[in-house]
């Protein structure tokens, strides 16, 4: 059933990563239930556009949960209020007539504003890159199960993969710390044999990176897992701490 | 030894200098609990427990030194990863709200933390640093909780103390990597159940002082 609802939306809006920033208020109204939280701000900025006025610069690409590229912090939650969700999966029919939408982008020392709610999440590719190669023969197809991986493994892996880095584990955590997400890249790699002989490497490399690009210190607050849309747990925290003392006390990595 | 140096700097090396002194604490809150439920024997009972923990010498001054250790380690670690996390996020939300990760215990760990240092320092004074030349241990703590205030300073501090084991004793796990499917339910049960007893175990005695004696 189609139902239109009114709404006030309070904006964060920068002009760049220099500009001071502020809240700026917006009516929305006549929003269908039935539409997702990015194509009520579509609709807002035809509106701002109509009106000559700059629209509301937001990151989106996929639209379907996948991609890692949207995301908001929604009334103090990244991604909104649903769970396991990214902002795109977010529908109107969450909210009521005449709520007030506070929409602020991810805050956090490693990633700048770049304009309004797009920030610079290069911080999370550097991150990857200081995580190095993994062994893989090159060559024709390797033969399926040359290298035995056992279920349990790569089930394990693959929740751990399944993080898109959208970076509302940052977004959310008390302390800005990317430990979620350094988890979940150093464990679908420790998990599996093909990315087991340069484990050492890596978490200590990782781990170094992290520190040098300004993210904060885990303090187990959990609030990453409760927030992740791809519900990655914090199990992988601790296996990202038990990998990077691996690292450090018993490998020959310095 | 640059890389130890490197490696107890790192964020997760200041988290487990947290960790193993945190959990270092939990022990000895355990043995001072313990050792407190003597007071429930009576005088003879507490002077007595009194005399054969000293007695131990010089046992006893080795661990106070390895628990001020302790302390200095927690409490400087804790204040620099304050620090960092504060600035980690210059440009705060105008909105919080949790997801539900957070408890009240992790919501107030700094702040929790900084004002059982004030304690510790307050209790040092009250009875760890007292004259006990020509009165006895007993006389000592009987003594001051006949005061209505010390009772109330006492179950606040020990409140406080039990909110912070509450957050700190599974998180010190978590951090040093031991997060097990079988054993992790455990552990948090016992971190509920440990913090239930520092508080109930260490608030009674000033009451229990303070009515019957």
């Amino acid at each position: 059933m189609t139902k239109a609802i009114n709404l006030t939306l309070k904006v964060w809006r920068q002009k760049g990563p220099e500009d001071k920033g502020r809240l700026e208020t917006y009516d929305a109204k006549d929003i269908s239930t039935n539409m997702s939280f990015l194509e009520m701000l579509d609709v807002i900025n035809e509106q701002l556009t109509l009106a000559g006025k700059e629209p509301i610069a937001f990151d989106h690409d996929c639209r379907e949960g996948i991609c890692g590229m949207c995301g908001a912090v929604v009334n103090g939650r990244p991604h909104g209020p649903e769970k396991g969700t990214t902002l795109c999966q977010l529908h109107m029919r969450h909210f009521s007539d005449r709520d007030t939408i506070f929409i602020e982008p991810w805050r956090s020392r490693a990633f700048k504003i770049i304009k309004d709610l797009v920030v610079d999440r290069g911080a999370l590719d550097r991150l990857i890159q200081a995580g190095g190669y993994i062994s893989a023969n090159t060559g024709g197809a390797p033969d399926a199960n040359a290298i035995p991986v056992p279920q349990a493994s790569a089930e394990l892996a693959f929740d751990a993969a399944a993080c898109i880095g959208c970076g509302a584990c940052v977004a959310a955590c008390p302390n800005a710390s990317a430990m979620l997400f350094v988890g979940a890249k150093v464990s679908h790699l420790v998990l599996l044999p093909q990315g087991e002989p340069e484990a050492a490497q890596r978490a200590t490399a990782m781990v170094r990176e992290m520190d040098s690009l300004g993210f904060g210190n885990c303090s187990n607050e959990r609030e990453c897992e409760a927030e992740c849309p791809k519900e990655i747990s914090i199990t992988n925290i601790a296996r990202l701490n038990r990998e990077y003392f691996k690292s450090r006390f018993f490998s020959n990595v310095k | 030894m640059n890389w130890f140096i490197h490696t107890i700097g790192s964020s997760i090396g200041k988290k487990l200098l947290m960790a193993i002194t945190g959990l270092g604490f939990c022990g000895f809150l355990a043995v001072h609990l313990a050792g407190n439920l003597t007071i429930y024997g009576g005088k003879a009972s507490f002077n007595s427990y009194s005399e054969h923990l000293h007695a131990l010498e010089p046992l006893v001054t080795i661990a106070e030194w390895g628990l001020l250790t302790f302390a200095v380690v927690h409490v400087l670690t804790g204040a620099v990863l304050f620090y960092q996390n504060l600035k980690a996020r210059p440009v705060r939300y105008s909105v919080n709200k949790s997801a539900g990760g957070r408890s009240l215990g992790s919501r107030t760990m700094p702040y929790t933390g900084i004002l059982l240092l004030a304690f510790v320092i307050f209790h040092l004074i009250n009875f760890h640093f007292a004259d006990r030349t020509v009165t006895t241990i007993y006389a000592i703590v009987s003594g001051a909780f006949k005061h209505p205030a010390y009772v109330v300073v006492y179950i606040i501090a020990v409140a406080i103390a039990a909110v912070h084991v509450s957050h700190g004793f599974w998180s010190a796990f978590q951090t040093i990597g031991a997060n097990h499917p079988k054993y992790m339910p455990l552990v948090r049960t016992i971190g509920t159940v440990f913090s239930l007893m520092v508080g109930i175990g260490f608030g009674a005695i000033p009451v229990y002082l303070f009515i019957f004696v």
